[in-house]
């Protein structure tokens, strides 16, 4: 289900998103990037960023201070 | 760098934002939004004047000072520590400012400058250089990164005129 991990841990903002965007620049339509990331306002951001570009956040957890985002590619 | 026509034309959102300052803190603001913009696939065009032309040097030497900064207070073992002007005119106590600020942006995560401006570079974000303020302070080209072009309040303007938000820092 995934095909790319991003590991955005200990990453402060905007690089969570920036390097996201590095990612799924490389990847095919349809194909899924999965982004960790430590940083707590990266699940407001990640919202915003996938509803502005038109990816598809398919979804995202919490735990222990981790945050799992799972975003497809779209355009 | 500049963009193809074919790469302008289209429905892409535009930003411009007007960059006129040069300390290392007032260098994020501006490279953030440009930067997340450009991620966000925003047009991104950023105009460089008076003191923000620090911030295209091939070199960054990018200062803080608490000088005449009454909200800027570091936090130091818990606490956070802000600083009389009297102190902060202390020869040193900015470059000390300056280490203790870098050494912060290290251990929380941040982005440097010199990154964030290569994320901008990268991103095809439009720098663009005042050349009255280099004429100005003369400052050359030549110290500057190579993915700028130069221009004035007009081509300023004409960015401006088409974008959809436009930011003055």
């Amino acid at each position: 289900m995934v095909d790319e991990t991003l590991d955005a841990k200990g990453l402060n903002c905007p690089l969570p998103i920036l390097k996201a965007k590095k990612a799924l620049k490389g990847m095919e339509d349809g194909k899924v990037l999965e982004v960790i990331s430590t940083d707590p306002g990266s699940v407001a951001d990640f919202e915003a960023f996938c509803r502005t570009t038109g990816n598809e956040l398919m979804e995202h957890a919490t735990g222990d201070g981790v945050y799992t985002f799972l975003i497809k590619r779209v355009v | 760098m500049a963009k193809s026509v074919e790469e302008t034309i289209g429905n892409a959102k535009k930003m411009t934002i007007i960059c006129t300052k040069g300390s290392l803190d007032w260098a994020y603001p501006p490279f953030i939004l440009g930067t997340t913009a450009a991620a966000m696939d925003v047009d991104v065009t950023m105009f460089f004047t008076f003191y923000g032309l620090e911030l295209l040097k091939e070199k960054l030497n990018l200062q803080v000072t608490p000088l005449g900064n009454p909200a800027m207070a570091m936090p130091m073992g818990g606490m956070h520590m802000s600083m009389p002007n009297i102190v902060g005119m202390v020869p040193g106590v900015s470059a000390g400012a300056t280490v203790m600020m870098k050494n912060l942006i290290k251990k929380k995560g941040v982005a440097s400058i010199e990154d964030l401006r290569e994320a901008a570079v990268l991103s095809d974000v439009r720098m663009i250089a005042c050349q009255m303020t280099l004429d100005l302070f003369e400052l050359d080209k030549k110290d500057m990164i190579e993915d700028i072009e130069i221009g004035g309040a007009a081509t300023w303007m004409e960015s401006a005129l088409e974008s959809d938000i436009n930011l003055y820092m």
